[in-house]
């Protein structure tokens, strides 16, 4: 999963089927420091994250599992939302 | 998912047969603002989004849960029409 921080919403009322009833939220991936990393990306929401948390994220396929059996065509999922981490002592660059 | 704008149409009469009858589209990743940014990709349209709207591609296998592709050689798939994206923090 990837660390990220939901940053705003989007809306789109023509839509797969699956995606109905589904919150799209805007995030932005984070690194350890709470600093941006990469692209802006949509994701759907099943742990009800709201703007501005930081939260972690699951990609690929394995971003439909929580709603199976329903099909919902995502690959982006919010399926936490971060109380707070903390790093250990690592040389990063 | 990632958003992205329409930017064109892709009309491939020799092809998989299981892409046969749908729809694709050329398509460039934007951010929320609309700039554009990445390359382009060929994606599968499946909620007749049209050129120059802002639109939701799903990517990877997952793009094969969209409505009817389920064993087609897809990567890509529009799943959404966007209306508003708005930034908040």
């Amino acid at each position: 999963m990837q660390l990220a921080k939901v940053i705003g919403d989007v809306v789109a009322t023509c839509k797969d089927p699956n995606l109905v009833g589904q919150k799209l939220l805007l995030v932005q991936p984070l690194d350890p420091d709470h600093k941006p990393v990469g692209r802006v990306l949509v994701a759907v929401d099943s742990v009800g994250a709201g703007a501005g948390e930081e939260v972690f994220v699951v990609r690929g396929r394995e971003a439909s599992f929580p709603f199976l059996p329903a099909e919902v065509p995502t690959d982006l999922n919010i399926v936490g939302i971060i109380d707070h981490w903390a790093t250990v002592g690592e040389d990063r660059p | 998912m990632i958003l992205a704008k329409i930017v064109g149409t892709v009309v491939a009469t020799r092809k998989d047969e299981r892409l046969v009858s749908s729809k694709l589209l050329l398509a460039r990743p934007v951010d929320p603002s609309g700039k554009a940014q990445g390359g382009y990709l060929v994606a599968i349209d499946t909620v007749d989004a049209g050129e120059g709207e802002t639109v939701l591609i799903v990517s990877g296998s997952s793009a094969r849960m969209a409505a009817g592709l389920k064993d087609a050689p897809v990567d890509a798939a529009i799943v959404g029409i966007v209306d508003t994206v708005e930034v908040k923090t």
